[in-house]
């Protein structure tokens, strides 16, 4: 039951062959058996019984508000929740709790879902190891699955499983955790370089970032308010579909949003790509992809050259420049978003009190990590008035050539890029923490983050486990607000590579499985 | 045309009158400086120093009158328990996101045609950064890059030697308006070491209007600043009352001599009325003609007006020069305006600002219904002027025009002479009077039939506006009229009756 699909459980609780109670009993006591996974930040376990109870009186009166509703949910902590802590895995709102609802989290609710808790990140989402929170780093469900531990453990000793375990990718990867290891049917997560697909791809689960604009930022905790869009995980594709057709539309408190109304859509059961262009963009053949994930990506290709589509290589030049683009706005936005950290309105405050001015510098010092801090300093340095024309104004227009290069592209008829979502398959915690944050995220943002800085819509698509038997997955990048299109190649993608499900002792335990499990034929 | 400045020149004030020692550069309460309003070059003196031209320029901010602030919702309001309006928004609470107020951006709109602007049909909002405990979000949004309105004009009249008979008229370029936040209130507890913070004024809607530095002296500063209030206030688009901080007003100050370079200006602050900011413009002109022929050298500061003593003096410098890290805002995208040719046409009517819409419902600006009063009842221009001064009083004056026989230029002396003088002893408003437009015209007809002698008329009127000493006038009338034969008790009762009616 855990490990059958949103619209599966839907289906079940419809039925009457579950009930919202139940499904949640189980979901929050599979949270507790995987907490080692350090997947959630809280658990709100008295009000998601709560919510569950209502949703039950609701599917009782034969009134559920859709599909939905009785679903258990989970948010990743930088998304404003209404008397439940919101922390961004930081000192400086570790406490703070939230009188509003961010929009995405008010339209889970209005529609029935059951929110379980508010996962695990990187302090204020900046990272791609899900490992730089005050909470400490989140363990990738695969570390501790059949799969891993039959390739992997067998070459060191099993004791070392303490050493082995490997990250999830980030920053949302709290978010991918609780997806991955069946403790919740979907999860937010918010994309500002890679943060959804990047931890998507390492946890072997759907995430999609769409396109700027289509889903509601108000609430979202900002990283970089021109880039962040909050981001959907679920275990397939279609209930990536539902998720996005109850999350998207125009929000009178978010200026960005589209003014059109939003019309949720259904994929085909059978999609058709034969009619289709796939750009293959020959700059995505970065340094340092591993020679598993090209091979992946090449059978990829072959898979839509056999459906009858048309493939084609193609070229995005600006690519390079991205990392280098993105890190002045994003350290820019950052200084400018990260300022209201005084101390003063809401948060962590210094017992320093010889003057404002020492207040406001040892609250941040004492509330911020290095990785935010470093990110304050630069942006703030980018943004001095003798530097603005020389790294911001000329990042901008960088970006507008990068996503220039993208519409190029598009215009040629290509219809959907392909490329790879991470350069290789997650690496063990013990190696990721070798590095900084910075070259971490310039290395891992890598394929990711061009989408971003155009707006575009994409999405990762999980495709088969590597060597060592963890998941890799592919990307697919649309045009802007061709969700439906997007998703439906992703569908189709999805169907003919059956990534194998996942084999954890603990969802094993909990589950006594009323589906059978997918077929775990790999696409190798 | 647009006359720019006036080209006065001032001499070091030793020249025409003693400074006292020690009681700085001018005796207070003594006109420091005259305009020279005329235009006209000033010759340098029999002494042959070399004369100064004061320049001065404006920075005004002036609170957009609407009932909600310019990027949240919460209601805008004077004087409201500390904190009781703020939404999460104002707060800077993480997440929340700004949504510009319609209102606002109709209000600047309507400004900037008043000022003779260039609409900006694409203008855009930045974030200016800095640390203060009264900006939650430690940056406040502005329109540093491309504001509203530019490129405008306001015209501005004043009298010549404080002669209401030679009236000059003048003109200041209006650089731009731009849309802003308010910031809120630091309320210092120095007795307790605290600073209380009260967010209601927190994001409510300012228009930053910058006056190039087209004046010369203090009471061209003050003319202008008097006509930008009436525009705002018969806009509409601001209260503009500046003791309740809805128009606030910062003066560019610098001197130099002819043919030379303009001279380093300094800024000075906390002006809070009209009266006080030609005062401060002219002793800080004056301070700074004292420095310079002193050898001295005028830094580029900020200095407070000090309005107990008259003076202006150097502001606590926060930090040194202060780098604001402007950035586009990236929350809120381009403020796009229409206009009649650029209206798309399947646009909903309630998502789009049409200027020429706006233009065609501006009401009379202040010239043009003064233009109306002179045209209309042969009144002088200065007296337009009076007229328009008070809120309410052209209404007055056309009331009564309408109700008498008397010719208006008649009517006028008796508004402007006597009904003002007295609401003035009693400090009332025109909307206040006791005598109301009906009541003068009234009395004005029975003067124009000769029923009664003009001293009564005025005696009357002086009761009707709260004097009631001059009953006892009217009483000694009525004895004389009837040779005493009259009881004073039952005249009194009577008049006090007739009068009350």
């Amino acid at each position: 039951m855990l490990r059958s699909s949103l619209r599966q459980v839907s289906a079940a609780l419809k039925e009457g062959r579950v009930t919202p109670t139940e499904l949640c009993q189980r979901c929050l006591a599979l949270i507790k058996s995987t907490k080692f996974l350090n997947a959630y930040i809280t658990v709100t376990e008295e009000t998601a019984l709560k919510q569950a109870e209502e949703s039950e009186k609701r599917r009782k009166r034969g009134q559920p508000l859709g599909i939905l509703d009785g679903i258990p949910i989970a948010v990743k902590d930088n998304f404003n929740t209404a008397g439940i802590e919101t922390t961004c895995a930081s000192n400086m709102l570790k406490g703070y709790i939230s009188p509003y609802n961010a929009t995405v989290v008010q339209k889970l609710l209005d529609q029935g879902a059951v929110l379980l808790g508010k996962t695990n990140l990187d302090e204020f989402a900046m990272g791609s190891g899900s490992t730089d929170g005050v909470f400490g780093p989140v363990r990738n469900p695969w570390s501790y699955s059949k799969q891993y531990k039959e390739k992997s453990v067998p070459k060191s000793h099993s004791e070392d499983e303490e050493y082995n375990w490997v990250i999830t990718g980030g920053s949302s990867g709290g978010s991918a955790a609780a997806v991955s290891s069946f403790t919740c049917f979907a999860a937010l997560g918010s994309d500002t370089g890679g943060s959804t697909r990047n931890p998507a791809a390492h946890c072997g689960v759907v995430g999609l970032k769409p396109t700027y604009g289509l889903i509601s930022r108000h609430g979202l905790i900002p990283l970089v308010n021109s880039m962040d869009v909050p981001g959907i995980l679920t275990r397939c594709v279609d209930d990536a579909a539902v998720l996005l057709g109850s999350l998207a539309g125009h929000d009178p408190k978010d200026s960005t949003t589209i003014q059109d109304d939003f019309k949720p859509f259904e994929l085909p059961d059978l999609p058709d790509v034969s009619k289709l262009s796939i750009g293959i963009p020959k700059e995505y053949h970065a340094p340092g992809l591993s020679s598993e994930i090209l091979s992946l990506w090449s059978k990829a290709a072959d898979l839509f050259k056999n459906a009858g589509a048309k493939v084609v290589e193609v070229s995005l030049p600006h690519t390079r420049y991205s990392i280098v683009c993105y890190h002045v706005l994003c350290t820019a936005e950052v200084a400018s978003n990260m300022a209201r950290f005084d101390g003063l309105e809401y948060g962590h405050r210094s017992d320093v009190k010889d003057s404002t001015e020492s207040m406001y510098a040892a609250t941040r010092r004492e509330g911020f990590n290095d990785v935010v801090r470093g990110r304050i300093l630069s942006g703030n340095y980018f943004l001095l008035k003798q530097n603005y024309e020389k790294y911001f104004v000329k990042a901008q227009k960088v970006r507008r050539l990068i996503a220039n290069d993208f519409g190029k592209v598009f215009g040629s008829g290509v219809d959907i890029l392909l490329t790879p979502t991470t350069l290789s398959d997650a690496v063990p915690y013990t190696e990721f923490i070798q590095e900084d944050n910075r070259t971490r995220s310039a290395q891992d943002d890598i394929l990711t983050q061009a989408a971003n800085m155009a707006g575009l819509p994409a999405i990762n698509v999980p495709t088969a486990l590597s060597e060592r038997g963890l998941p890799v997955g592919l990307q697919f990048i649309g045009r802007s607000f061709q969700e439906k299109q997007l998703l439906t190649v992703a569908k189709w993608f999805e169907k003919q590579v059956q990534f194998p499900v996942i084999q954890l002792e603990e969802a094993e335990r909990h589950d006594n499985g009323v589906f059978q499990h997918q077929k775990s034929a790999s696409f190798s | 045309m647009v006359a720019r400045g006036c080209g006065g020149v001032w001499r070091r004030l030793r020249q025409r009158c003693a400074v006292r020692p020690g009681s700085g550069p001018f005796p207070r309460g003594e006109r420091a400086v005259a305009c020279n309003a005329r235009g006209g070059m000033m010759s340098a003196g029999k002494s042959g120093l070399t004369p100064w031209i004061p320049v001065v320029g404006l920075e005004i901010h002036a609170q957009i009158s609407s009932n909600s602030k310019l990027f949240s919702g919460s209601q805008v309001q004077f004087a409201a328990p500390p904190n009781s309006l703020v939404s999460f928004f104002d707060a800077s609470l993480p997440g929340t996101l700004p949504v510009l107020n319609r209102r606002c951006v109709e209000a600047a709109v309507m400004t900037g045609l008043a000022l003779n602007c260039h609409i900006n049909k694409k203008s855009l909002f930045d974030r200016k950064h800095y640390f203060y405990a009264d900006l939650p979000a430690g940056y406040q949004i502005t329109q540093q890059r491309v504001p509203i309105a530019v490129n405008g004009s306001l015209s501005y009249s004043l009298c010549i030697d404080n002669k209401m008979s030679q009236m000059v008229t003048k003109t200041v370029r209006i650089k731009q308006i731009q849309l802003e936040q308010d910031s809120g209130k630091s309320l210092h507890d120095d007795a307790r070491s605290q600073t209380l913070v009260d967010l209601n004024r927190a994001g409510v809607g300012l228009m930053e209007l910058v006056m190039e530095p087209d004046m010369c002296c203090g009471e061209e500063a003050a003319a202008a600043v008097r006509e930008l209030q009436l525009i705002l206030q018969t806009l509409g688009s601001s209260q503009a009352v500046m003791a309740e901080g809805q128009l606030r007003v910062d003066a560019n100050v610098s001197v130099h001599h002819p043919g030379e370079p303009y001279g380093v200006r300094t800024e000075v602050k906390n002006i809070n009325s009209i009266r006080f900011l030609a005062k401060a413009v002219d002793y800080e002109i004056q301070r700074q003609i004292e420095e310079l022929g002193n050898g001295g050298t005028i830094s580029n500061e900020t200095r407070a007006f000090d309005s107990k003593l008259g003076c202006t003096v150097p502001m606590r410098d926060k930090e040194g020069k202060q780098d604001y890290r402007f950035m586009p805002e990236p929350n809120l995208p381009p403020l796009i305006l229409y206009d009649a040719k650029s209206l798309p046409a399947n646009m909903n009517h309630q998502q789009v600002i049409n200027i020429d819409w706006i233009r065609e419902r501006l009401p009379d600006l202040p010239s043009v219904k003064r233009e109306k009063l002179v045209e209309q009842y042969g009144i002088l221009p200065e007296h337009s002027f009076t007229l328009l001064n008070e809120d309410g009083l052209p209404e007055f004056f056309e009331n009564v025009v309408k109700q008498t026989q008397m010719k208006p230029k008649k009517v006028i002396g008796w508004i402007l002479n006597d009904l003002l003088s007295y609401l003035k002893q009693h400090s009332l408003t025109v909307k206040e009077s006791p005598v109301s437009s009906f009541l003068l015209a009234d009395l004005l007809n029975l003067l124009e039939k000769k029923e009664i002698s003009s001293t009564a008329a005025k005696q009357v009127m002086a009761i009707k506006a709260g004097n009631q000493k001059v009953l006892n006038k009217l009483i000694g009338l009525v004895q004389k009229k009837t040779q005493g034969r009259s009881n004073p008790v039952l005249v009194k009762q009577l008049l006090e009756k007739k009068l009350s009616e």
